[in-house]
C-alpha cells in the first residue's frame, strides 16, 4: 500500500476493523505486531507526522495560541517563526479572535479547529487524522470539511484521514481505501474523480457523487453483514 | 432565595458571638472554672498584652518562617517525585512500597530522631514540617498525574515533546488541581508538626509559647496560642484557594 506525496488519502472501514489502531501505529503511539511503515522524508528537520485526534485533545490549561504552538515549541523552532506560523494557521482556521481564549470557552467545532491548526502548524511530512469531525453536528461537520479542504489546497500536505462516513471520504479524498471487517485488510482502492478546489455542498449535486456513494456502500455492506454473521464478534478495539 | 442566603450568613456570624457571650456569662456567674476556661474577655486582654509587647508577633513570625522553609524543602521534591511516579511505571514500582511503608509512621514519633540528627536549631523544625508536607503532596501529585486523560500524553508523544516539556507543559499543569489539594492537606500537617516540634525542641515559636504558658500555668496565653494557630490555618487555606484561582486559568467554570 502506497500513499503518494501530497495526496489526500482516506481510509473507510466498518467499526472494529482496526482503522484507529493503524493510525496509532503510524503516529508512534502503538507498536505493530508485524509489518512495517516507511515514510519518505523530504527534510530531516521536519517531523514525520502530526495527528489530529478524534477526542478532545487540546490542552485545557493552555490558550488557543499556546495549543497551536505546541508542536513548534516541542521542536524548539525559533520564536519569530513560531509567531508567524501560528498566526497564519489561526487566521486560516478563523481562530485569530480566540487566540487568548482557553478551550473551555470554545465550542466543539472551535476546539477541533485548534487541533487542526496545531497539526498543520507543525508542518509534518504526513498529517494523520482520526475521525476528527465525528463528534460534531452535521452543520459544523460540513463547515469544517470545507475549511479543511481550503487549508489543504493551500498547503498540499500528505493527509491520511480515517472515517466511517462514506460522504466524508468522497468529499475530502483523492483516494479511498476500503478496509475489510476485522481483521482489517485492504478490500478495495478507489480514486475520487472530483476536481479541486472542491465545494463540499456543490459536489453532492453531482450524479457521479451518488454513484460513488452507492459503490462504496456496496463494498461496506458486504463487510458489515459478514462481520455481523461471525459470532462471537472480535472485541472492538478501535473506537471507530 | 436571596434573603434566605442573607439569613444563613447572619446566623453563621451570630452563632460564634452567642457562644462567646454564653461563655463569658457562665464564667462570670461561676458556672465554669476560669482556671480551665478563662473568660473570652480575659483571653482578649492577654492577646492585647502579647501583641503590645511584641511577643506574639515574634513567635508567629518564627513559626511562619519555619513553615515556609519546611514547605520549600518538602513540597518541591514531593512534586518532582510525584510526577515521576505518575508518569513512569518503573519509578512507581520503585517508590510505592517505600512510600506505603513510611507514610503511616507518626511524624511526631520521629521527632526525637530528628532532634538527634539535626539538633535544636532551625534545621530540625524545618525537617519536621518538610516530612509532614512531603507525603500528602507526593501522593496527591502522583494520583493527579495518573488521572490526566491519556490523550494529552499521546499528544506529547506524537509531537515528540521532550521529557522536560512533558513534565512542565502536560504533567504539572494537568495535575495542578490535585497538587494544590495536597498542598492544602500539607498546610494542616505542617501546622500540627511545627507546633509539636516547637513544644519539645525549641525556645521560640507559637508551639513554644503554648508550652511555656502551660509550665507557668498562664492559661490565657495558651488560649491565645491556640487561637493564633486556628487563624493561621484559616488564613493560609484561604490564601491557597485564591492562589488556585490564579494558577489555574484554564479551569472549567465550576
Amino acid at each position: 500500500m502506497n500513499i503518494a506525496d501530497g495526496s489526500f488519502f482516506v481510509i473507510v472501514g466498518p467499526s472494529g476493523c482496526g482503522k484507529t489502531t493503524l493510525l496509532r501505529i503510524l503516529a508512534g503511539l502503538d507498536q505493530p505486531t508485524e509489518g512495517s511503515v516507511d515514510i519518505d522524508r523530504k527534510s530531516p528537520a521536519k517531523p514525520i507526522n502530526s495527528m489530529v485526534f478524534q477526542g478532545e485533545s487540546i490542552f485545557p490549561w493552555m490558550t488557543v495560541w499556546d495549543n497551536a504552538a505546541f508542536g513548534l515549541k516541542a521542536r524548539r523552532v525559533a520564536n519569530a517563526e513560531i509567531t508567524d506560523t501560528v498566526k497564519y494557521f489561526l487566521d486560516r482556521t478563523g481562530l485569530t479572535p480566540f487566540a487568548d481564549a482557553f478551550p473551555h470557552q470554545l465550542s466543539g467545532g472551535m476546539k477541533q479547529r485548534v487541533s487542526i491548526a496545531r497539526a498543520f502548524a507543525n508542518d509534518p511530512e504526513i498529517l494523520l487524522m482520526d475521525e476528527p469531525f465525528s463528534a460534531l453536528d452535521e452543520q459544523n461537520k460540513t463547515i469544517l470539511q470545507q475549511e479543511l479542504l481550503r487549508i489543504w489546497d493551500e498547503t498540499r500536505k500528505t493527509v491520511l484521514f480515517i472515517t466511517h462516513s462514506v460522504d466524508e471520504a468522497i468529499t475530502l479524498g483523492d483516494q479511498i481505501m476500503i478496509m475489510t471487517a476485522a481483521p482489517g485488510r485492504l478490500k478495495s482502492l478507489l480514486t475520487v474523480p472530483f476536481e479541486r478546489p472542491r465545494n463540499v455542498i456543490e459536489m453532492r449535486a453531482n450524479p457521479e457523487y451518488g454513484t460513488m456513494v452507492r459503490e462504496i456502500w456496496q463494498y461496506l455492506a458486504e463487510e458489515v453483514s459478514q462481520s455481523n454473521a461471525v459470532a462471537p464478534r472480535k472485541q472492538d478495539i478501535s473506537n471507530g | 432565595m436571596g434573603s434566605g442566603l442573607r439569613t444563613d450568613r447572619l446566623i453563621s456570624l451570630l452563632s460564634p458571638m452567642v457562644f462567646l457571650l454564653l461563655w463569658e456569662i457562665s464564667g462570670r456567674a461561676g458556672f465554669i472554672n476560669p482556671q480551665f476556661f478563662p473568660m473570652p474577655s480575659s483571653i482578649f486582654d492577654r492577646f492585647v498584652v502579647l501583641v503590645a509587647n511584641g511577643e506574639l508577633l515574634k513567635h508567629v513570625s518564627v513559626s511562619l518562617q519555619r513553615l515556609f522553609w519546611g514547605f520549600v524543602v518538602g513540597a518541591l521534591p514531593a512534586i518532582v517525585f510525584g510526577i515521576a511516579m505518575g508518569l513512569s511505571t518503573i519509578v512507581r514500582a520503585m517508590m510505592a512500597p517505600l512510600v506505603a511503608a513510611t507514610y503511616p509512621l507518626p511524624k511526631s514519633a520521629i521527632l526525637p530522631l530528628i532532634l538527634l540528627i539535626f539538633g535544636y536549631g532551625e534545621a530540625s523544625k524545618i525537617v519536621m514540617v518538610a516530612m509532614g508536607v512531603f507525603y500528602p503532596i507526593l501522593i496527591n501529585t502522583a494520583s493527579g498525574v495518573r488521572q490526566i486523560p491519556s490523550i494529552y500524553l499521546d499528544v506529547g508523544t506524537n509531537f515528540n515533546a521532550s521529557r522536560t516539556m512533558v513534565f512542565f507543559s502536560i504533567a504539572l499543569p494537568g495535575a495542578l488541581p490535585s497538587i494544590l489539594a495536597g498542598v492544602q492537606l500539607g498546610v494542616g500537617m505542617g501546622l500540627i508538626l511545627i507546633t509539636i516540634a516547637e513544644m519539645i525542641g525549641a525556645n521560640s515559636g507559637i508551639g513554644f509559647m503554648i508550652w511555656r504558658a502551660w509550665q507557668t500555668l498562664s492559661v490565657e496565653t495558651m488560649y491565645v496560642g491556640l487561637l493564633t494557630i486556628a487563624v493561621l490555618g484559616y488564613v493560609l487555606t484561604t490564601a491557597l484557594v485564591e492562589m488556585e484561582r490564579w494558577l489555574i486559568p484554564g479551569r472549567r467554570p465550576a
